[in-house]
């Protein structure tokens, strides 16, 4: 089934990239449709799963674009969208991780990299300065070879 | 007979590698000059075989015959020529197949062009190679075998998947792998080093050229990928941050922070412990991609075919190589410290910056791409984590790092003087912001800080790597070509700058219905559909459109011809994008579908400087190109070719 | 050999050992997504029977007691494999199968469970897909079990096989619910 499914989505990707996909008419409101687009390309088409919802042309993309539509137009944040679909269908369907228990690591371990890592470089250049008087090695003061 | 000699020629190249290592690691702990001596035409021998399986694969496509399984599968007599001999390597048990012989072609060269090293040293390091082939040829013969037969053979054979019947993703593969599995060599240099326990300036003077070939076929490979995916896929998108293109990724991370790193130990003998280190990770981290995409445990449009033996297999093989490799790191680490000393402000200051943020974007994007993985092992639930993720955290390493490589490049070893280039960097990044104005007037929109600075440091780092060159011109100088190629390769960076960010600020994407004559604006273009008919290619029947673009002044910029193609034997649809490129701008058309009464969807885009990205990748590619050739190691090359011709005189 | 440079190859052999785990140990279906709706409330279904179009269909008919909820298509080709197995489940049990047509050609339909033969106790139609989205239906054919409670308790993804109902649909039954 699992392969049927692939190899439906590897041809689906193939047309859907051709697609122009959202052949519905735009939201009225412009603030809207930019919301609207921006949180297509944020949401992970279900079925193909490779693919946002603006790319992907199976049926599913389409019924869920148009709830997204509807929700939009019916004034909920981005936010309410996002809860509507996570709560069908899991923390899945967010190409951008949410922030909670399971995730923090993901949103933390930038910061927490690049402060160990200054942390690494302050403690090798403080080494590597004190070593300098001590090393004789003459390096040409015109070389700039790389 | 052609599928059978093929296994037998596997057979023989996999024997022939278990000699190259035996003798090799043997002969050199014992230093046995006779068993080292076995060593290279071991090597240049089982590449020859491993060749030959390859091209009796090859043949079997180009002869049609499908009794071959693996020839059935990808095949079909309609499929042009081209496109057979692309099909080679078109899934697992090809593509590994083509793994081995870039892996054997690698050994050999090293065979063949290390006359000028000892001869243990030599030894060893075709010794570990032929490990990795060894594990690499066991693991095609006993779960991936390109040449089991199909009994009946069928009538004609399933078709090539036609996303890849295309020149672009035909040459994807072979050069992708050049580059990655090149960094075996640098890995096997790593090995050696660690076995005799001596890693010196010398040791990165060898390795270096090796590591920047391998560096500039990877950064092509990548680049053709995204090329295609851009052109071929039609939505206009040039990097996905799939996992399996992650995978690819990570490799060229890991190896830009090597080639950087040797630089340092090359010239002070300092960094070795990183260097040796990332030697291993970028190789390890190549392995990591193949196992990830031909496990099944991730899922990805990219990945192969699936099978947890394989999957088991590779993993195996992950396991012997890479913990192998770092217990011998842990081994040898605490020999390798040295006592040269460098100032805060010193090329080796900045290197060790470049290296630091090179290996937290590796380490986020690993971590990116596995965290999902990891949850759902643990049964924590199902996340994602997708492009918005990636592109932001990929760009709190790579900021910082744009802009140190501004400053660097002009930075001398051990203690740099900055007074005198000072006015020079004030001025480019005056230069630097100015055009970043000027940019964004352009383009227009709303002002945005990020899409600002990344137009700032695009064009600071351009000029920064164009003034290297232009201060050696000056003062009549010969420039070598480890420099030239620095300042190529950093002019591309700073063009792949410019290009990424002006592509994703400032395009415009818009899905039309369109009827015959109607048409749509997009960013002060006019795209009309003017005709609609049928074509038939070889092995396709395809609907082909006429899309006539006016610019905003009412010229015809072009007449595009976007296709939909059905291919006959997998009856798949596909798009062909129709595309009109210049220097300041891509416009992209693309069918969508037929919606009845003569009308048709249509994606319509406008990137502008889209293409720089690519060109400056390329740039970075011809960068190392230039610094590999340098006249160190061309002397070193033509001493060895004396030494060889002194013998052949004597003989 | 001074004990922190152990540490790339320790971390390297953790993670080498997850991926062992993902590949032998458990259960791990890189193709499956965890349901939220596992016990939470049954969404409410509101629709219309398939053979008639004007009788109503809603989750209330059935609540107070355990009942599945499958949904299929006429164009799903592992519907058509699990369909013999729902009749034999049928035969088994007396829990309500109601089935939700997604998406589909209503006569072809009828017609398909005429010829194949009807397990469902209740033929719902979902047209425009919400129902589908209410439960989280990311593939047909995908089956739920409801508890008397009225909470989703279960998910099957994929073919329905008696096996997979009596391993672990019936356990979890209510006492005295199926045979």
């Amino acid at each position: 089934m699992r392969t049927i499914v692939r190899a439906a989505c590897l041809s689906l990707l193939i047309i859907a990239t051709a697609r122009a996909i959202d052949t519905e008419p735009p939201l009225p409101d412009p603030v809207q449709q930019e919301r609207y687009e921006a949180l297509i390309h944020e949401l992970r088409c279900l079925q193909c799963r490779s693919q946002t919802l603006a790319d992907s042309e199976v049926s599913l993309a389409a019924d869920l674009r148009r709830e997204v539509r509807r929700l939009i137009a019916e004034g909920k944040t981005d936010a309410e969208v996002k809860s509507f679909l996570t709560a069908r269908y899991g923390d899945y369907v967010l190409f951008r991780p949410p922030l909670n228990e399971r995730t923090w690591i993901l949103w933390v371990a930038p910061g927490l990299m690049v402060l160990v890592g200054g942390l690494i470089a302050w403690r090798v250049v403080r080494h590597r300065t004190k070593l300098v008087p001590s090393d004789a090695e003459e390096i040409d003061a015109g070389d700039s070879q790389s | 007979m052609t599928a059978e000699l093929g296994q037998i020629a596997l057979i023989l190249a996999l024997c022939l590698t278990i000699a190259q290592a035996v003798f090799g690691l043997v002969g050199a702990a014992r230093g046995w000059d006779n068993w080292m001596a076995v060593v290279r035409p071991a090597t240049v021998g089982q590449a020859g075989f491993v060749v030959l399986a390859f091209l009796l694969l090859a043949s079997a496509f180009l002869a049609n015959d499908f009794s071959v399984q693996y020839v059935a599968m990808n095949s079909n007599s309609q499929l042009p020529t081209l496109y057979r001999v692309a099909a080679v390597w078109g899934a697992h048990e090809g593509s590994m197949l083509l793994w081995a012989t870039i892996l054997a072609l690698w050994s050999c060269a090293v065979a063949l062009l290390s006359r000028s090293l000892p001869l243990a040293f030599a030894s060893r390091v075709l010794a570990v190679l032929g490990i990795i082939s060894a594990g690499i040829l066991l693991f095609i013969l006993l779960t991936s075998n390109p040449f089991i037969r199909l009994v009946p053979a069928p009538f004609d054979g399933n078709d090539l998947n036609p996303l890849l019947q295309d020149p672009a993703l035909a040459m994807h593969p072979p050069i992708l792998y050049t580059g990655y599995v090149g960094f075996a060599v640098a890995f096997a240099f790593a090995c050696a080093a660690m076995i005799e326990g001596r890693l010196d300036q010398a040791w990165a003077r060898w390795t270096r050229p090796w590591t920047t070939v391998a560096w500039l076929f990877l950064t092509i490979g990548i680049t053709l990928g995204s090329w295609w995916a851009y052109y071929e896929l039609g939505w206009g998108g040039w990097w996905m941050w799939d996992p399996v293109e992650n995978a690819s990724f990570m490799p060229w991370l890991a190896g830009t922070a090597l080639i950087h790193s040797l630089a340092v130990t090359e010239k002070r003998g300092l960094f070795r412990s990183w260097t040796l280190l990332l030697a291993l990770f970028a190789f390890s981290l190549s392995l990591l991609g193949t196992f990830l995409v031909r496990s099944g445990i991730i899922v990805s449009v990219h990945a192969f075919a699936s099978d947890p033996l394989r999957g088991v297999f590779i993993l195996g093989l992950l396991a012997l190589f890479i913990l192998g490799a770092l217990t011998l790191y842990a081994w040898r680490a605490g020999q390798l410290r040295s006592s040269a000393g460098f100032e805060l402000w010193s090329r080796e200051s900045f290197l060790l910056f470049n290296n630091i943020l090179l290996v937290i974007a590796a380490s986020l994007i690993l971590l990116g791409t596995l965290y999902p993985l990891l949850l759902a092992l643990m049964k924590l639930g199902t996340i994602s984590v997708g492009p918005p993720y990636f592109q932001l955290v990929f760009l709190i390493p790579v900021i910082p790092l744009v802009t140190l490589l501004i400053v660097g490049m002009h930075a001398a070893w051990k203690r740099a003087r900055l007074a005198p280039v000072k006015r020079r960097l004030v001025s480019i990044a005056l230069a630097g912001v100015i055009a970043a104005v000027l940019l964004s007037l352009t383009f227009g929109g709303r002002p945005r800080t990020l899409v600002f600075v990344g137009l700032a440091l695009a064009v600071a780092a351009m000029l920064s790597a164009l003034s290297v060159p232009f201060d050696h011109l000056r003062r009549r100088v010969t420039i070598p070509r480890g420099v030239l190629g620095m300042s190529v390769a950093h002019f591309g960076v700073g063009l792949f700058t410019l290009g990424a960010t002006v592509a994703s600020a400032y395009q415009v994407e818009r899905d039309v219905s369109l009827g015959m004559g109607q048409s749509a604006n997009v960013a002060g273009y006019d795209f009309r559909l003017t005709d609609l008919r049928s074509v038939e290619g070889p092995n396709y029947a395809a609907r082909e459109a006429d899309v006539v673009i006016t610019d905003a002044g009412g010229r015809v910029v072009t007449v595009l011809h976007p296709q939909k193609r059905v291919y006959r034997v997998q009856q798949q649809p596909m798009t062909e994008a129709g595309i009109n490129v210049s220097w300041r701008r891509d416009l992209f058309v693309a069918l969508g579908e037929d919606l009845g009464n003569g009308v048709w969807s249509l994606r319509l885009q406008y990137k502008p400087l889209i293409r720089y990205l690519w060109l400056g990748s390329l740039c970075m590619a011809l960068g190392g190109l230039i610094a590999a050739t340098d006249r160190r190691y061309r002397i070193a090359l033509a001493r060895e070719r004396v030494d060889t011709d002194t013998v052949a005189e004597r003989a | 050999m001074k004990a922190r440079f152990l540490i790339p190859a320790l971390a390297v052999a953790v993670l080498f050992g997850f991926f062992w785990y993902a590949l032998k140990g458990g259960d791990y279906d890189p193709q499956l997504i965890d349901s939220p709706l596992i016990g939470r409330p049954a969404p409410d279904i509101s629709t219309v029977t398939l053979a008639d179009a004007g009788r109503p269909l809603t989750s209330k008919q059935f609540l107070g007691k355990p009942f599945v909820v499958n949904f299929w298509g006429t164009w799903c080709v592992g519907c058509r494999e699990e369909h013999p197995e729902f009749l034999a489940i049928a035969k088994e049990t007396d829990v309500p199968i109601v089935g939700i047509d997604w998406k589909d050609d209503h006569p072809a339909a009828v017609a398909w469970l005429g010829q194949l033969g009807n397990p469902y106790d209740a033929v719902g139609v979902d047209d425009d897909g919400k129902i589908a989205i209410d439960w989280g239906v990311y593939g047909a054919p995908e089956t739920f079990l409801v508890s008397a409670a009225g909470e989703v308790i279960h998910k099957h993804v994929g073919p329905m096989t008696v096996e997979a109902w009596r391993k672990d649909f019936v356990p979890r039954l209510a006492p005295g619910g199926g045979k």
